[in-house]
């Protein structure tokens, strides 16, 4: 196990209002994402537990490219990683503020 | 006296590889009663009419194997029968190889191996087969009528009739080809038969050009290839499909096309009905395919999205679909498909817009290959689909749009059009292999083997787009070679190729439209959901299909 941590100035809070999500699963070669409103509007934390150890390069340009494209300020991630491929950790990430940014609940 | 002499000339010089056939003939017939021929019988009658040295075609097609006649090749004498010039598409079964260990065979022209890949790089490495070159299909086809004319053709069909004309099946193939060839020109086709029949359903091959008949004691072997069950698709090939829907085959109103077989195109197969229906594109793309029948397209097919569908070959468990379906399929007189590889590929290199396929590798420039420096799986088809076709010449909106796109300068009534070539995959492959390196495997096989040429899938120049979960990379709209590999590194995501792009140029290629990403085309990433998926088990296309699709039995997880 390995745990990592990023924090990011975003460019502008993320939209919507609920207060948090959650998508995925733990599983082998998967990941569960859970996403909470906690943060100022600016700022931008990701908190990993993750079962491949080595691998923090990798996550640093992952969640880089993340905060850039979806901006997700004011949010807090706790991950718990099975070991997913980059991609899929992307593709996390990105159904975790669509998620939190929907309306309604 | 001198036409006396010229005549004389004429039949002892001009017919002299008729007067060899015959002579085969007549050494076979002793075997036979007619044309039919015991099984036990067989490893002698192939002594008696193959020659040391002679070009033989033992009928491995993509799917179906002459199983029963590879066995009794393997068998013969090697003092009567050795050195032989095995040409033939597929090297598919074990015995393909063993002839080359044996001695029967030396030397091998072929265009796919499948699963054999890996036995068959350790061969060419251990000097075992002396290669002539690997082809795509109708490169060889092509090779039959010039160079490579087989004098012995050895054949499957589902069943003949006593005078010997042959019904092959729905997994018709390649078989027309090459008795075409074979027949014609002065060579011996022996075929194995499932059945011997008072009547054949239908006739594919007229008795004239079929010398020997065997039947064998069970059906010849058929692989189901294209069986991709929807309960292997993932999220990130959901997400691709969807790019590659709403970036590709909406803008350019893709309706004429071919998909490969990787798990991808059987996404986007199942998309239709549900993520392509709620766009409006029912009608407009996807309406005509240069195809095997693939069960994933049954949903599409059920939910009125596909008019016509012509096939290289067959699919295990499709035969009652398609014959209830004949609307859409290419079927007999009886009713059961006629499939056809040799015409099949000429359609879909000439009559088909798009190509869309998944690849193993691909370089900065765009090429791609399937060859790994311990597996040679050949070429098949895909180069033949995956390529521009200089010589089209008929118009069509996605044809003239690409054309545009490549060169907006042409005045446009000289302008050529493109074909749309399109790469998909995941940035990551099986066991987290890149899809996207410096230097393909392919290459260092080359220089490994003395290769006169790298075994490329599809050159880069062919590929007009690549779609990963990271976007779409519009080849057509880069100017110059650094955008190219821009445009590749920008959506080569996380692999090496990925971080090493410049991110400046990568994002000013996304301003262009050059490079779109998911969010670029408005698809929303929970869409990329499994529920999304027309049918999530094979289980579904059985129950969409009716009941008339009848998966084997190794795909019956339920």
């Amino acid at each position: 196990m390995e745990d990592l941590s990023f924090q990011h100035r975003a460019r502008g809070r993320a939209g919507g209002s609920r207060q948090n999500a959650i998508v995925g699963v733990v599983a082998s070669g998967n990941l569960e994402v859970l996403v909470e409103r906690t943060l100022p509007d600016a700022e931008c934390r990701l908190e990993i537990k993750t079962a491949a150890v080595g691998f923090g390069e990798v996550w640093t340009a992952v969640i880089g490219d993340f905060v850039e494209r979806y901006s997700p300020g004011g949010l807090r991630f706790s991950i718990n990683d099975g070991g997913a491929r980059p991609d899929t950790v992307s593709l996390r990430l990105a159904q975790a503020v669509r998620l939190i940014e929907e309306d309604g609940r | 006296m001198l036409m006396s002499t010229n005549a004389e000339r004429n039949t002892t010089t001009w017919q002299r590889h008729r007067e060899a056939r015959d002579s085969r003939l007549e050494a076979g017939a002793r075997l036979a009663r007619g044309k039919i021929v015991e099984a036990r019988d067989v490893t002698r009658l192939l002594e008696a009419v193959i020659r040391p040295g002679d070009r033989v075609c033992l009928e491995g097609d993509n799917q179906k194997q002459a199983d029963l006649l590879s066995h009794a090749l393997l068998a013969v004498d090697l003092s009567k029968v050795n050195d032989l010039h095995m040409v033939q598409s597929g090297v598919v079964l074990p015995e393909h190889l063993d002839l080359f260990d044996r001695g029967v065979a030396k030397k091998l022209d072929y265009a796919y191996s499948g699963p054999q890949s890996a036995r068959i790089a350790r061969m060419l490495f251990g000097g075992k087969i002396e290669l002539g070159a690997v082809h795509t299909y109708l490169e060889l086809f092509a090779r039959y009528f010039i160079d490579l004319t087989p004098h012995v053709a050895l054949i499957a069909a589902v069943s003949a009739d006593r005078e010997g004309n042959l019904y092959t099946g729905p997994n018709t193939e390649d078989t027309p080809t090459v008795v075409e060839a074979t027949a014609f020109k002065d060579g011996v086709v022996i075929a194995q038969v499932n059945e011997i029949v008072d009547e054949v359903p239908r006739v594919d091959i007229p008795a004239d050009r079929v010398h020997f008949i065997v039947k064998a004691d069970k059906p010849f072997f058929v692989e189901p290839l294209f069986t991709r069950d929807p309960a292997a698709i993932t999220e990130g090939q959901i997400l691709t499909a969807m790019l590659a829907i709403k970036g590709i085959y909406a803008p350019y109103g893709v309706r004429r096309l071919n998909h490969g077989i990787g798990f991808s195109t059987a996404a986007i197969e199942l998309l239709l009905p549900t993520f392509g229906e709620r766009l409006g594109l029912k009608g407009k793309i996807a309406t005509h395919f240069a195809l095997n029948p693939h069960p994933a397209l049954i949903p599409a097919i059920e939910s009125g999205w596909v008019q016509q569908i012509h096939s290289f070959g067959s699919e295990v468990g499709m035969d009652e679909y398609i014959r209830a379906r004949s609307d859409v399929y290419f079927t007999g007189p009886d009713g059961s498909l006629r499939s056809n590889r040799a015409f099949c590929q000429t359609a879909g290199l000439y009559a088909c817009d798009m190509f869309i396929g998944s690849t193993l590798q691909i370089d900065l420039q765009g090429n791609s290959s399937t060859v790994t420096t311990s597996r040679i799986a050949g070429f098949g088809g895909a180069p033949n689909m995956g390529a521009d076709a200089r010589g089209r010449r008929h118009p069509s909106e996605p044809w003239l749009k690409a054309g545009g796109e490549a060169d907006p300068d042409s005045p446009a009534l000289l302008r050529r059009g493109r074909k749309l070539v399109v790469q998909i995959g995941e940035t990551f492959g099986d066991k987290n292999v890149p899809l996207f390196v410096e230097k393909l495997d392919a290459i260092e096989l080359a220089e490994k083997l003395s290769l006169e040429l790298a075994p490329i899938m599809i050159y880069g120049d062919d590929v007009t787009h690549i779609v990963t979960e990271e976007g779409v990379a519009n080849l057509l709209l880069c100017r110059n070679a650094g955008e190219r590999e821009q445009a590749i590194r920008g959506v080569a995501g996380y692999t090496e190729v990925g971080r090493r792009r410049d991110r400046n140029m990568v994002e000013r290629l996304r301003q262009r439209g050059v490079i779109r990403r998911p969010e670029d085309l408005d698809i929303n990433p929970l869409d990329a959901d499994r529920s999304m998926l027309a049918a999530r088990s094979i289980k579904d296309l059985v129950r969409w299909s009716g009941g008339l699709y009848a998966p084997p039995s190794k795909f019956r997880n339920w």
